[in-house]
């Protein structure tokens, strides 16, 4: 979806803020927040592209103007009233009103390495022919505008080349409805400078995305 | 709740309030145990940083056995160091040098390589790094102090998917025959994004 998250190319944010000897948390929240995600994320309740897409539905100007944390706390809260582990009026109240739905899924301090070590491979085993090779000339799709997808708006429409296979990958446009992971191809695709942005774009520039094969046609 | 208008009766922030709420809450359910929360902060505070990174950046300089497997297939030589897991589960390295200039960018949230980098700066999840990095990558090079001559070109990695990408910057000249722990030091975190150099001995 084109939502506040789609950034590429945008103007007017103006230059890029960069502090010096930052710290790894700005407060002792922005920690627990990120705790937080992870361990309720362990309930298997919701997977990596739903809380994406959590975090793009909140509105343009929120996101834009939230830090990154409170972006993840407000999404966090959103996910766990929608799978029903605590509801507003919890929150409102700061207290259980009703029991958890999968303790039995906790994660204990004991097992954080182990799983951080573990991490979630999105890798599938292939059930289908590659559709595209290293070489390949392609024009990217229109792509959808509302619901989640990993192909930005800067990049729609466009013609590349294909520069790398990368494997064969779960497609968040479905994982992220619920809909299933519906692996398929996953391939770096590289367009020039001047046909994302035109005679203004920086010279002897490129980007490269990584473009699941329903993203791309041969051009 | 997205936004409070009403005042708090505290000193703590929206944020912290809402946050404590979260986790009494969620800890009242027996869903969430403190100390797994403390372990996560711990993780990311000591032990999972741009030291890992700097690293395999070190023994990719000083070992051509080690190069030539990174560059053969990039995740396994990553994990043979002990670097893996969350947000490195797809690894690709990018080498600086011959003319190209590599730059790492999430346009659309903030995709980062946390095994091997730790944690993302606030700048790299910040509108303007992932507007830019895009669209006027010299611009944004220019303004962390990095002056590339005209002809290096400068491919951007937009991590639009579950690959994370390394950049080994280009060793400094002066630093023949250093060891591999005295090469990290020069190894800074914006380097193995694209948007620094290693740091010259001395410097």
């Amino acid at each position: 979806m084109n939502g506040p998250q789609d950034l590429g190319g945008r103007a007017g944010f103006g230059p890029v803020l960069i502090e010096q000897d930052e710290p790894i948390f700005h407060a002792d929240w922005e920690g627990r927040v990120l705790g937080l995600t992870l361990c309720s994320g362990v309930l298997g309740h919701w997977n990596l592209d739903e809380s994406r897409h959590a975090r793009e539905c909140l509105p343009h100007t929120f996101y834009l103007s939230g830090s990154y944390y409170d972006i993840w706390l407000t999404a966090l809260e959103t996910l766990l009233a929608r799978h029903g582990e605590v509801s507003a009026a919890e929150r409102a109240q700061g207290k259980a009103l009703a029991p958890g739905l999968r303790p039995e899924r906790k994660l204990d301090a004991a097992a954080v390495f182990g799983v951080l070590s573990k991490g979630g491979p999105v890798d599938r085993s292939v059930t289908a022919e590659e559709g595209f090779k290293v070489g390949d000339r392609v024009k990217t799709r229109r792509g959808s505008m509302k619901g989640h997808t990993r192909l930005p708006s800067y990049a729609m429409g466009r013609e590349g080349v294909v520069t790398g296979v990368r494997g064969f990958h779960v497609y968040p446009d479905s994982s992220a409805r619920g809909t299933g992971e519906a692996p398929c191809w996953l391939y770096g695709v590289t367009f020039t400078g001047e046909e994302l942005w035109g005679e203004g774009a920086e010279p002897g520039t490129e980007v490269t995305i990584d473009a699941f094969e329903p993203y791309l046609d041969h051009a | 709740m997205l936004m409070h208008d009403h005042a708090h009766d505290n000193e703590l922030s929206d944020q912290e309030a809402r946050v404590r709420a979260l986790e009494t809450i969620l800890v009242e359910k027996d869903l969430v145990d403190p100390g797994a929360i403390d372990a996560i902060i711990e993780t990311y505070s000591e032990k999972v940083g741009p030291q890992n990174g700097a690293k395999v950046v070190a023994r990719a300089w000083s070992d051509p056995a080690f190069a030539k497997a990174l560059k053969a297939d990039a995740m396994t030589t990553i994990e043979s160091m002990g670097f893996k897991g969350r947000q490195a589960e797809h690894m690709e390295v990018l080498w600086n040098g011959g003319g190209v200039h590599n730059l790492v960018v999430c346009t659309l949230c903030s995709c980062y390589p946390w095994a091997v980098l730790g944690l993302p700066p606030v700048w790299y999840k910040s509108a303007p790094y992932r507007a830019r990095a895009v669209s006027e990558p010299r611009a944004v090079l220019a303004e962390f102090g990095v002056e590339l001559p005209e002809e290096t070109r400068v491919k951007v990695w937009d991590s639009t998917a579950e690959v994370r990408y390394l950049v080994i910057p280009e060793r400094p000249e002066g630093t023949e025959g250093w060891s591999e722990d005295d090469l990290a030091v020069l190894v800074s975190r914006e380097s193995m994004i694209g948007t620094g150099l290693a740091r010259s001995p001395g410097a």
